[in-house]
């Protein structure tokens, strides 16, 4: 007997097909307005060969985006939560900097690196790493001032509260931002190769809509959706892995 | 001939210079021996904490004297904010400084680490240890071992903390603030959010610690009976800004038992205490 809560997300996810379908065939919706799922999922097989070659090229650039947000965004993570003073000197610009609309600065990027990967990478990084540092520093400052007397008070080093209490205390706010990021990292590629790219799923996808193929597009959409799902079920696994002790009482921990 | 402990017309007030300081603990004066076991009680925030914090070195008194050993304490940090929260980088300067374990009303356990992990950790940070703590790791599990026995936590050294009872949790961070055999030990109400059945336990628990042991004890507590079961010597504080108001030695013979808590001499001072505790909050 499989319990419900495993079984909820295929019976929603399944479910919301069934009734797309449904809908699209009862009120006979044309196929350049909104696919039927059996439409878009025909477009996939038919369109495979180019589909899975711009799905591989966007996958990489996001990871590589992604990487770069996790390492820049962890170390100015620990140093805004470590410090107060770096915290409130460079978080108005954080926050200014995420406001930004990241589909703006895709052309400041083209004009500065050509068009191609290296605008993509770097709106992918852009886009995920506000959460990876907001996360960090948040773990790092909710630090018991109790436990920081206990330590401070027998002489320990500000570098060995943080190493050992620290950071080891900010790794499930790390491994809770990492899900959100990298779907967020998807979305920062796929931005940048729709406005400026000659390659990846949002090239593929403007070009397909500007020839009115419809069900391609919505092929490509399930392809970056089924991406971004299947990467933040990876990074849950390896949160539940590396941070176990934080899910204590719960399912599986 | 000096106390190991002497706080003289000790000062301190949160906020800084800049005026709306609040005064959290007005010249308070009191003289604790090497060895000898004392309580502060008095209503809540009279500046009980705050005095913790200038004998750890954690706050600096605005003025008066505080010393340990004849000398004066060492403040870890010289920014006039003093609160808990602050994060200034401890400069520190060289002055006289106990070697101090601290327990506090929350056990704060490391949640990723094991009980034994958790006990060991004031090894690995502490100025006097952290240089030979891998040398000397073998010897320190076994210390760290013996001590949990003697809580009464063998079998749990490599539970989780979150496997353990409060009180189980409380027992290590005891041995925690224990294993580097501190002279001083500071107690900020550690079994205020127990039952009163595992309160009593840990009475007992800390009494024979400290019997075999002799280390200098300052317990900040609001529990009357725990005060005189556990004290040498009870002060009391008024409200803020805390000043020292009444000073009691108790008399009675260790060990002591839970038993002895309902004699009448026993009784009696917790009495006393009591109505001079009355006295202060209606003042």
């Amino acid at each position: 007997m499989i319990s419900p809560i495993k079984l909820a997300p295929w019976v929603t996810t399944i479910g919301l097909f069934v009734i797309w379908e449904a809908a699209c065939r009862l009120f006979a919706i044309p196929e350049f307005v909104l696919p039927a799922p059996s439409q878009a999922i025909a477009a996939l097989i038919e369109y495979w060969p180019a589909i899975w070659q711009n799905a591989f090229y966007t996958f990489w650039v996001t990871l590589v985006g992604f990487a770069l947000a996790v390492v820049f965004g962890l170390a100015l993570g620990v140093l805004t939560g470590a410090s107060a003073l770096v915290y409130s000197a460079i978080y108005p610009l954080l926050v200014g900097f995420n406001s930004i609309p990241k589909v703006a600065i895709v052309p400041v990027l083209v004009v500065w690196f050509g068009i191609g990967t290296v605008p993509a990478v770097l709106t992918a990084f852009t886009i995920s790493f506000f959460p990876i540092v907001v996360n960090v520093a948040t773990g790092l400052a909710t630090l018991e001032p109790e436990l920081r007397d206990v330590l401070r008070a027998l002489g320990a080093r500000q570098m060995d509260i943080l190493l050992k209490v620290g950071v080891p205390r900010s790794m499930p706010y790390f491994f809770a931002s990492l899900k959100v990021a990298v779907t967020l990292a998807f979305v920062g590629t796929v931005i940048s190769e729709t406005v400026a790219g000659n390659a990846g799923m949002g090239h593929l996808m403007l070009t397909a809509a500007s020839s009115f193929r419809v069900p391609l597009v919505f092929a490509g959409l399930l392809v970056i959706a089924a991406m971004g799902v299947g990467m933040y079920a990876l990074f849950a696994v390896l949160e539940r892995r590396l941070v176990g002790w934080a899910f204590r009482g719960t399912e599986g921990a | 001939m000096s106390a190991f402990v002497e706080l003289t017309g000790v000062t301190m007030s949160y906020g800084g210079a800049a005026g709306g300081a609040v005064p959290a603990v007005a010249d308070a004066t009191l003289a604790i021996e090497r060895g000898e076991f004392i309580a502060l009680v008095g209503p809540s925030g009279c500046g009980k904490s705050s005095l913790l914090k200038i004998v750890s070195g954690l706050a600096t008194a605005d003025s008066g004297h505080a010393r340990i050993d004849g000398r004066d304490i060492a403040g870890s940090q010289t920014s006039g904010r003093g609160d808990s929260g602050g994060r200034t980088s401890g400069g520190r300067t060289s002055g006289g400084r106990a070697s101090v374990g601290m327990a506090f009303q929350n056990a704060t356990l490391l949640p990723w680490r094991s009980t034994l992990e958790n006990v060991l950790l004031p090894l690995e940070v502490s100025r006097d240890h952290r240089a030979t703590f891998r040398r000397k790791k073998a010897e320190h599990i076994e210390a760290a071992r013996s001590l949990l026995k003697v809580v009464g936590l063998e079998g749990y050294e490599d539970h989780a903390p979150y496997e353990l009872s409060g009180g189980m949790q409380q027992r290590a961070s005891l041995c925690r603030a224990l294993i580097h055999n501190p002279e001083l030990l500071l107690l900020d109400e550690p079994f205020a959010a127990l039952d009163a059945f595992t309160r009593e336990e840990l009475w007992e628990v800390l009494q024979q610690l400290w019997l075999q042991r002799k280390f200098t004890v300052i317990l900040v507590t609001h529990d009357l009976r725990e005060a005189v079961y556990l004290a040498d010597r009870v002060y009391v504080m008024s409200k803020r800004p805390g000043r020292i108001v009444y000073e009691r030695p108790v008399a009675l013979p260790r060990p002591r038992t839970l038993d002895s808590t309902f004699d009448e001499g026993f009784v009696a001072l917790v009495h006393r205490l009591r109505d001079h505790i009355g006295e202060v909050r209606a003042a």
